[in-house]
């Protein structure tokens, strides 16, 4: 009962940051029908602004408390958001009237620049985010230990889920997105400004994924610029599993694809761990290629 | 001039779908503009609207060329569609549907007003107001398509093939509905292929043929010209 409990609380909190990081490609293909490979090197960047913040915070003695985590957490969200911004003007928007192919191939080409400036500017090695940030404390829920870190990446990306979906389903910009996700003519023909509205997409999304690069920060205390990769394609699969193009999709899709690989790894095998993802991503394709809230994309990547 | 197309040329990648064609609309009229499928009828509502661009020739509203502005500013200028095929947005509930009509105003008391209006034009979309458009009937839906296009409050409404695929006794109401929104002065520009019953309703009319105006008179003239009555309202001598 405890393993499990501490299984499913794991799940859930690796699954929080699939599904930060799903929305951002789920977002994107809905308002684009494009799948921004590079997505997963914005969540690096977030990650590495997140060491870079910290470390320099530290040393100026600015890095006190849950105040310190919060201030860097919006920092990056801002600096990644930027960073997104910019990727869209000029890896997409040039390409918008070409080929599928030729965004493919840009988007490829944007993901292998952002891996390698970050391996140019903070080195191949891992590295180690500032050990006193992180929260120590373990809590104890009906008689079982729980590392309030993890906890709080629960809420925390619960609480960001929760914001997004107010945002989208509750104003009047969230409804813009949703209809330029459905029909961009149609939105255009609303008085919608359809490239403002894209724009804000790649900004919300990369936000998103920033953030969630910080808390994997937290949670391991180390990143590397690899983590993109591995971190994306788990959170691809849970945009697939959801339904690409579905907000809530993401959120669930994340949440599950995290807790499935957590008990999994820790009732089949953990060696099996990275495996379960694609096993899931490769059945769900089978099974239900619409994922378990969206539509068709099979044949649309 | 209220609203002029001039010499308008509109190319589908090496293909001209308008060959220059020139219309104009005064404030206050409903104008038709009929022509068999294909003619082009659609392409001059979206270059009015900004959805396609002319690559020759212009559109001029009030002295403006609206071909030079993005779209949403066309919707600013006061110019809204309610487009072919009618695009509600399927997973949004009619209220969202609508308010999105409004999505370029800012007044909530003139947008509350706006809306009271369309629901006494359509009773159906209020009691279906919390329902996802994607679940309304074809004419439920094209009531929406023409409620959200009259949310952006505009002076020029365009309407798509209002009646297609709806039973006749809707497309009468549909009709209805049309002059009554011209009586408020809003000025109207009606595709259709049901020729008869929009010359019924316009006070003129443009023939389009393969991307020309080929005919161009009241709509008197044309409901009772028998070029027109051969090819559009099937056959002569009614
Ligand atoms: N998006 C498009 N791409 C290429 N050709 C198009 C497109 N839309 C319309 N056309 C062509 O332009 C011509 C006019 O079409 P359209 O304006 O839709 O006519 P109508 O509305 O009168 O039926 C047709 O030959 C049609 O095939
Ligand atoms: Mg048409």
């Amino acid at each position: 009962m405890e393993e499990f409990f501490q299984q499913l609380t794991n799940g859930l909190a690796v699954g929080g940051i699939y599904a930060l990081i799903a929305l951002g490609y789920t977002m994107v293909y809905g308002v684009l029908k494009l799948i921004n490979f590079a997505h997963g090197d914005l969540f690096t960047i977030g990650a590495y602004l997140g060491f870079t913040l910290f470390t320099a915070f530290g040393l100026a003695g600015w890095v006190s408390g849950p105040g310190g985590v919060l201030l860097v957490l919006v920092m990056v969200m801002g600096l990644v958001a930027l960073i997104g911004f910019l990727l869209e003007r000029v890896a997409y928007r040039p390409l918008r009237s070409s080929s599928r192919l030729s965004a493919v191939v840009s988007a490829l080409g944007a993901s292998i620049f952002f891996q390698n400036a970050v391996m140019l500017i903070y080195g191949a090695k891992f590295q180690v985010y500032p050990n006193d940030i992180r929260p120590s404390y373990v809590l104890s829920i009906m008689g079982i230990d729980v590392p309030l870190v993890r906890i709080m990446m629960i809420a925390a990306s619960l609480g960001l889920m929760l914001a997004l979906y107010w945002f989208t389903q509750r104003t009047r910009i969230g409804a813009a997105i949703r209809a330029t996700a459905i029909d961009q003519g149609a939105a255009k023909l609303m008085g919608i400004d359809v490239n403002r509205v894209i724009s804000l997409v790649f900004m919300i999304g990369p936000a998103l994924g920033g953030v969630a690069g910080v808390m994997v920060g937290l949670y391991y205390g180390q990143v590397d610029f690899t983590m993109g990769w591995v971190y994306g394609l788990k959170a691809f699969t849970a945009a697939i599993l959801g339904g690409i193009g579905n907000i809530p999709g993401a959120m669930v899709g994340g949440l599950l694809l995290g807790v499935i690989e957590a008990l999994g790894a820790a009732y089949i095998s953990i060696a099996w761990k990275d495996a379960i993802a694609f096993l899931v991503l490769i059945l769900i394709l089978i099974i239900r290629p619409t994922g378990l809230l969206g539509e068709r994309v099979a044949d649309k990547i | 001039m209220f609203l002029e197309l001039r010499d308008l040329h509109v190319k589908y990648g090496n293909v001209e779908a308008l060959h220059g064609i020139n219309v104009h609309v005064d404030e206050g009229e409903i104008v038709t503009i009929l022509g068999a499928n294909g003619a082009g009828k659609t392409t001059t509502l979206m270059s009015i609207s900004g959805l396609v661009q002319p690559s020759q020739g212009g559109v001029y509203f009030k002295g403006k060329a609206l071909h030079e502005m993005p779209s949403h500013a066309v919707v600013r200028e006061g110019i809204t569609q309610s487009p072919e095929g009618r695009r509600v947005f399927g997973t949004l509930t009619v209220l969202e549907n609508l308010n999105l009509g409004a999505f370029t105003s800012n007044d909530k008391a003139r947008i509350r007003k706006t809306r009271d209006w369309i629901f006494e034009l359509f009773p159906r979309l209020l009691e279906r107001k919390d329902q996802l458009a994607g679940t309304l009937s074809g004419g439920e839906q094209q009531m929406l398509a023409i409620g959200r296009a009259l949310m952006g409050d505009p002076k020029v409404l365009l309407l798509d093939e209002p009646s297609l695929g709806l039973a006749p006794i809707l497309v009468k109401s549909i009709f209805e509905t049309v002059r009554a929104i011209n009586k408020t002065g809003m000025t109207v520009v009606l595709v259709e292929q049901n020729a008869r019953a929009a010359l019924k309703l316009a006070t003129r009319g443009y023939v389009l043929e393969v991307g020309r105006v080929v005919m161009e008179d009241s709509a008197a003239n044309l409901l009772a010209n028998t070029d027109v009555q051969d090819a559009y309202l099937g056959g002569s001598g009614h």
